[in-house]
């Protein structure tokens, strides 16, 4: 299958850490969190309201968001179950793997690595049942939102070494469609930056924001 | 077979889903799964949601979990006024943007003040430490000025001037810490005079019928609960709350 991404990537504004938190940041998004889009004057955040966003404005292909009842209903049920589930525990594997360690200096003890891992574990265990099951994408044989969103959450873990898709072929295949459908070049590079996260040190971050960070994220994965 | 609506009024998301249901009159057949009978595992229910969760839809050979899903689903398949969802680009992506956003803050915070505070007692038959509740309140009212400065702002609703899906959702979740004896609106005026409005706005019998279980919530005592399932839940709200817990081995 040909990729379905119909134009070429465009420059983007990159914002280094910590610029969420800045005044100028704040008028974009009062809640301080990427992504965040400013269309003139309107401003919105939260990803999935921004991809809608976008589906709807820019009148993009069916597929993406399709228009027929049940399929759209299929999307937006992954979208919100991915919430607390695929997106909730790859992100607590990636923080307590990769995160803590690089904020703090100091690995956390195996067995919160280890629960982590299991917590997600099951998630995937959930999403190929459930969601993926045996069709080539979650909504049948088009991607939709609900691939696009998923992939990129599980590149999450990935990242911080964990190779879930080694042992689970079904899904490294539905991921290999996916990598396809939207162009392997693009794909490939969005995710240079959080492929190469293992090489950052400590010092790349502010030193105020250090602390700020490593008291959140411990407060996440406790 | 029409449309059939899986619910436990106990449960927030379910009671926006009957509560929108109800409100506009969309036919169907309450199917009651009660979360303290352990209705939601058994094998029955699997065959309507594999996830084992509450609310879920049936519509002919059609199943939906996830109340968010069956709400634009309902929305956009019986054709329900605009306002709910509305059909002007930025207007639903503000609705879009709550309903995503709650997940994790409202909904999140809500339920834990609720758990801490009054389900972990009833099962465990004591009182967390106090220092919990204060924890889970001070992250609840957080989220709370934060619903206040970007979502409601001054205007009568989250979207402006009439009633959607973010408001109905909003409060359900709402009622949740406030069943649990935390009254949040008694010192946020503005928050209060929202509730009034959204509860106008569906029909007050009707937002008092679907909260008159949770309300009544503080009079179930641990026996009304299947044996089994008591210690079931017991350890599935204590992992969810805070892994420090298991050290009061409750």
């Amino acid at each position: 299958m040909s990729g379905r991404c119909v134009q070429p990537p465009t420059a983007e504004l990159r914002v280094p850490v910590g610029e969420h938190r800045t005044e100028e940041f704040r008028k974009v998004n009062v809640l301080m969190k990427v992504p965040a889009l400013r269309d003139g004057s309107f401003t919105l955040a939260e990803s999935v309201a921004i991809l809608m966003y976008l589906t709807r404005k820019f009148k993009t292909p069916d597929h993406w968001y399709p228009s027929d009842l049940q399929k759209q209903a299929r999307v937006d049920e992954y979208l919100s179950w991915q919430q607390a589930h695929i997106r909730g525990k790859g992100s607590k594997l990636f923080v307590t793997k990769m995160l803590i360690p690089i904020l703090t200096g100091q690995p956390l003890p195996p067995e919160k690595v280890e629960g982590a891992t299991e917590e997600l574990n099951v998630v995937l265990s959930q999403f190929e049942e459930k969601f993926l099951q045996d069709k080539p994408f979650i909504v049948g044989n088009d991607i939709s939102l609900a691939d696009l969103v998923a992939l990129v959450e599980l590149m999450q873990p990935v990242a911080a070494g964990y190779n879930l898709f080694e042992e689970r072929p079904k899904l490294a295949e539905w991921r290999r469609r996916v990598e396809e459908a939207v162009g392997k070049q693009l794909f490939q590079e969005a995710h240079e930056e959080i492929l190469n996260a293992k090489n950052v040190s400590a010092d790349k971050i502010a030193p105020e924001l250090r602390e700020h960070f490593k008291q959140q994220l411990l407060k996440q994965v406790n």
